[in-house]
């Protein structure tokens, strides 16, 4: 189907939050830490104030008022520490953008400062393990003895992979319009994966009942989890209206986004595995090295894969955090799965090389009856029906093991394979549908970050009420909107159809008017392992002279549930698989050591692929019969696309250049060194 | 960004007129623009120049006059240059996208500024963008700056693809200024970083860049090559223009530069001058290579720059001659 507001967006008619006409608005420009860790002595904002058009400076000389459950990055000038180079200081309000960062740029922040630590080691003595990782998963996890497994096994490697610090970069930068109407009720337009979650998480930050708040968020120009949780820009935004009586605007610099929106951390992977002489795991460890701030917790869940992926006697999966002076990381699309399969399904990879089998045939043979990590029965697994027909699409069969023999000029060819998978699951939501004058009109507070939610929304009602979809009107991006899950963890359209489907049904009982609430529903779900599973080919050209890697082909097969819509999820999958191969060979942030911070802060300087990176691009899928996931028998595909693409590069580097790179991205210049 | 005042010129005598200190010249803005954005460049006034009738590409006997505010990518699409200079045309869609080719002049092609990240980055330090402040980039992030040519001041990199090809085609770049006209063949017009990195060219201050005039093509085929992590729309790690003349066997006449290693577009003389008269052998290509490259000073994290830069030089070389 056609995405609903596709005509509003290309026309240019959508509405994004910073676009909102909004009478006698104001401008918010962030001051942002020049130092990585220290204490702030003092604010001078004369200057500031008394610069053109200048309504207020904000700072922690004296705190704007917040509720005490006000945390994290969201606690704005609440304390004097600094935590992290470019953290938000200070701001200045202003009748116009340019003047308000005219008097930023003299607002005199005077620091006592203090050694700082950015680098994130597997020798750090501030490696601790936490309570849970993201988003409430058993930090260690295992079964069997790994040492006994590994002891035991014919063939074992031991291997570490490395990623670097890598950024969101949604379209839209994070935006945020605020203002405070007569009866004290705040208004938020924000640039946000969840009008729900964001009413309750500003709601609980200025110590307001969640009705006194309203965040709308009807169109969202990409987020990939940098908007699902509330960012600064949205609490200074209502924090400066309050301060001034009049409506403030922020939209972050590309700059600023990558200082105060999260990012995901870098992380150090350590595989152990063991396989026997016909190629079973014996052994498996996953240990992952991250990192967090001093502000808050984020430990992402790298080591998850191996409690999903393959069946194995002993099993060890571990998380190790340290707190550095660095920004909060936070969602960036697949957090876990993403990173944690590039290094699982390299190290599956020379697990292959080192044992001499066939890649596909080692994860053929390793997969599983159940959940390995729980023990628990798969509501559907087709892993080994993705490595098979995607096997069939690339020749497989024919492929030559050898690395770096085939040759075309100065290019070495090479292919590779790797597995995705992404966990399947739903949340509660409500969803209200309504009849009038032969019109269906859905409401749910759902959001649409560029994924077409509310095109499928549309077909799901369309469909459930035996409607044209153009008779459905679906309105979604509003928090007074029935209550919803925010669009994350590749929950959105199982969650929200869930609702919408339940109302739908609830409707058709007297016509009039349904409603649903999924709470219960969701609370009764049988206790079943459900993952979505994928398998990703890879050919790749290496250029013995330059350098340069260029993926010439790249496939995926996914099993995901059933496949909604088949044009919305193509673009799912090709999206995910185009960041996936940015993240394979050109995305890296680079963290300052000597100041603090990061450097390559905008996209001339941060890649991401540009079209001649992707000329042959394919997704297809399995369709599969799931009844044990929700009405619609969907899993999410917003993840699974990114998580696997980097391995299967990776591998097909190795496979082509006959070295293996473990640490990415793999650049010209990891490619050149060692050959010479 | 703070406050300017704008004005169009009317001719360059007009333009030259109304330079006073603080003054920038603005041509297509795809580089100055930014760079006042980011702070980096605070020019008191702007005066336009993009609109002058310096938008003309003529022939002139065996030569080729560009006028300085011709847009890359009507260069790239004249057939004078497409036939005669095939490396220039190249160089120049290697260069940026589509949508900044559309804007960006031959002027302001030249005289763009270094993309390293501390230079346009106003709240770090840097020698080239506040004089005597210091250069982080040599224990920092040097990933893709220079190799030949930089100082303990500066690893700076000329950032331009174009600048390159007519390094290695000894064009002409014509100035006119408060000294009056002059001409200034290239690749001097930029200049080592030294201990004023300040100072990407040799331009004085008023100058203005009118024409870039060509040389007739050096005779033999030529190649221009960009290697870079993406396939489009990114700064060369390395690049190379070069051009090649052989009888019999030996090389009669050799241009290389190279882009992504220096301050300045390279012109690699040293390799030019082991080559020119000798054999066309790989094992002439290499030992050029290598001369040039014994000058090469890599910092950890950009010397895969150096077997790069000879790769690319034997392979090109190589190229030319089969």
């Amino acid at each position: 189907m056609n995405r609903i507001e596709g005509r509003v967006k290309v026309t240019g008619l959508a509405t994004y939050a910073a676009e909102y006409p909004v009478e006698g608005v104001t401008y918010a420009y962030p001051v942002q830490s020049q130092v990585a860790k220290g204490r702030i002595a003092r604010v001078d904002d004369r200057e500031a104030l008394a610069m053109p058009g200048v309504l207020a400076v904000l700072s922690s000389e004296r705190p704007p008022e917040l509720a005490p459950e006000a945390e994290g990055e969201l606690a704005l000038f609440q304390s004097r520490e600094v935590a992290y180079r470019g953290q938000i200081v200070a701001a200045v309000v202003a009748d116009t953008y340019e003047n308000a960062r005219a008097a930023a740029a003299v607002v005199r922040v005077e620091y006592q400062p203090q050694a700082h630590d950015v680098h994130l080691s597997t020798e750090h003595p501030g490696l601790y393990r936490p309570k849970t990782v993201n988003p409430g998963f058993p930090t260690d996890t295992g079964h069997g003895d790994v040492e006994a497994g590994l002891a035991a096994a014919a063939t074992t490697i031991d291997v570490t992979y490395t990623t670097p610090v890598l950024h969101n970069n949604p379209m839209e930068p994070h935006a945020s319009l605020a203002y405070w109407d007569d009866l004290g009720r705040l208004m938020v337009y924000d640039a946000s994966q969840g009008a729900t979650s964001g009413r309750d998480i500003i709601a609980r930050t200025f110590g307001l009942p969640r009705d006194a708040v309203r965040v709308v968020a009807r169109h969202v120009g990409g987020g990939f989890g940098s908007k699902g949780t509330t960012r600064p820009q949205a609490v200074l935004a209502a924090m400066a209206a309050r301060e001034v009586g009049r409506p403030v605007k922020i939209a972050l610099t590309r700059h600023q986004m990558y200082d105060v929106t999260g990012y995901r951390t870098p992380t150090i992977q350590r595989l152990r595995l063991g396989a026997d002489a016909d190629g079973r795991l014996t052994a498996l460890e996953h240990v992952a090295y991250e990192q967090s701030s001093t502000v808050e917790e984020f430990a992402e869940q790298t080591a998850v894969p191996g409690r999903v992926m393959y069946g194995t006697p002993a099993l060890r999966t571990a998380h190790r955090l340290v707190r550095l002076d660095v920004a909060t990381p936070s969602w960036m699309r697949a957090p876990g799965e993403c990173p944690g399969m590039y290094a699982l399904e390299s190290a599956m990879d020379e697990l292959a090389y080192a044992a001499g089998l066939d890649p596909v045939e080692l994860r053929v043979l390793n997969d599983p009856e159940t959940e390995p990590g729980s023990g628990r029965p798969f509501s559907s697994r087709n892993l080994v029906g993705c490595l098979r027909e995607g096997a069939r699409r690339f020749d497989w069969e024919r492929r030559d093991p050898q690395p770096g023999v085939r040759r075309d000029g100065e290019w070495l060819i090479g292919t590779g394979v790797a597995a995705s998978t992404y966990p399947a699951r739903r949340m509660p939501s409500k969803a209200v549908v309504a009849a009038q004058d032969g019109e269906f009109l859905v409401q749910i507070a759902a959001a649409d970050i560029g994924t077409g939610a509310r095109t499928v929304l549309t077909k799901i009602a369309a469909e459930t009420l035996g409607v044209a979809p153009d008779q459905v009107h679906v309105e979604i991006g509003d928090s007074d909107l029935p209550d919803a899950f925010l669009a994350g963890g590749s929950m959105g359209t199982a969650s929200w159809g869930s609702a919408v489907f339940r109302a739908c049904e609830d409707f058709q009982r007297d016509g009039k008017e349904g409603h649903a609430d999924t709470a219960e529903e969701i609370a009764k779900d049988a206790e079943l392992a459900r993952h979505a599973f994928g398998a990703q080919f890879a050919e790749v050209r290496v250029n013995a002279v330059t350098g340069e890697v260029r993926v010439s082909r790249l496939l995926g097969v996914f099993a995901a549930g059933h496949i909604m819509d088949a044009t919305l999820a193509r673009s799912q999958f090709i999206g995910g698989m185009t960041m996936g191969l940015g993240m394979a060979l050109m995305e890296e942030t680079y963290t300052d050591e000597e100041f603090g911070g990061f450097l390559r802060r905008d996209l001339a300087q941060y890649h991401i692929p540009a079209n001649a990176d992707v000329p042959n691009l394919e997704a297809v899928w399995l369709e599969e019969e799931d009844e044990e996931l929700n009405p619609m028998g969907s899993k999410g595909i917003g993840e699974i696309g990114i998580v696997g693409t980097a391995a299967a590069i990776g591998n097909a580097v190795f496979h082509a250049a006959g070295h293996r790179v473990r640490d990415l991205p793999i650049t010209p210049a990891k490619i050149l060194m060692p050959r010479f | 960004m703070k406050q300017f005042e704008y004005a169009r010129a009317a001719s360059p005598a007009d333009a030259v007129r109304r330079f006073e200190p603080g003054t920038m010249y603005l041509g297509g803005g795809t580089n100055l623009v930014d760079l006042m954005r980011l702070g980096v460049a605070q020019p008191d006034r702007l005066v336009d120049v993009s609109h002058l009738p310096l938008d003309a590409i003529e022939q002139d006997g065996d030569r080729l006059r560009i006028g300085a505010a011709v847009r890359n990518t009507d260069l790239a699409a004249h057939p004078l240059v497409r036939v005669r200079y095939p490396m220039l045309a190249r160089a120049v869609l290697a260069g940026a996208s589509g949508q900044v080719r559309n804007m960006a002049t031959i002027g302001g092609n030249l005289l763009q500024r270094t993309r390293c990240g501390y230079y346009q980055d106003v709240t770090r330090p840097c020698n080239k963008r506040r004089p005597g402040s210091g250069c982080p980039a040599i224990e920092g992030d040097h990933g893709n700056l220079a190799i030949l040519g930089a100082s303990d001041s500066c690893v700076a990199t000329h950032p331009s693809d174009m600048a390159v090809a007519l390094a290695a085609l000894g064009a002409e770049v014509h100035v006119t200024g408060p000294g009056g006209d002059r001409v200034i063949p290239m690749p001097g017009l930029h200049r080592l970083p030294g201990d004023t990195p300040e100072r990407d060219t040799v331009l004085e201050p008023g100058d203005l860049i009118t024409a870039v005039e060509l040389p007739a093509p050096p005779p033999g085929p030529s190649i221009y090559r960009k290697v870079r992590e993406r396939a489009s729309f990114a700064f060369a790690l390395v690049s190379i223009a070069a051009a090649l003349d052989l009888r019999d066997g030996v090389v009669r006449d050799c241009r290389i530069a190279l882009g992504g290693v220096a301050h300045v577009p390279w012109r690699a003389e040293r390799a030019e001058q082991a080559l020119i008269g000798g054999q066309a052998t790989g094992e002439a290509f290499l030992a050029a290579a290598e001369a040039e490259l014994e000058l090469a000073r890599p910092l950890p994290r950009n010397a895969f720059k150096v077997p790069l830069a000879r790769n690319l030089i034997v392979r090109t070389l190589e190229e030319l001659a089969s």
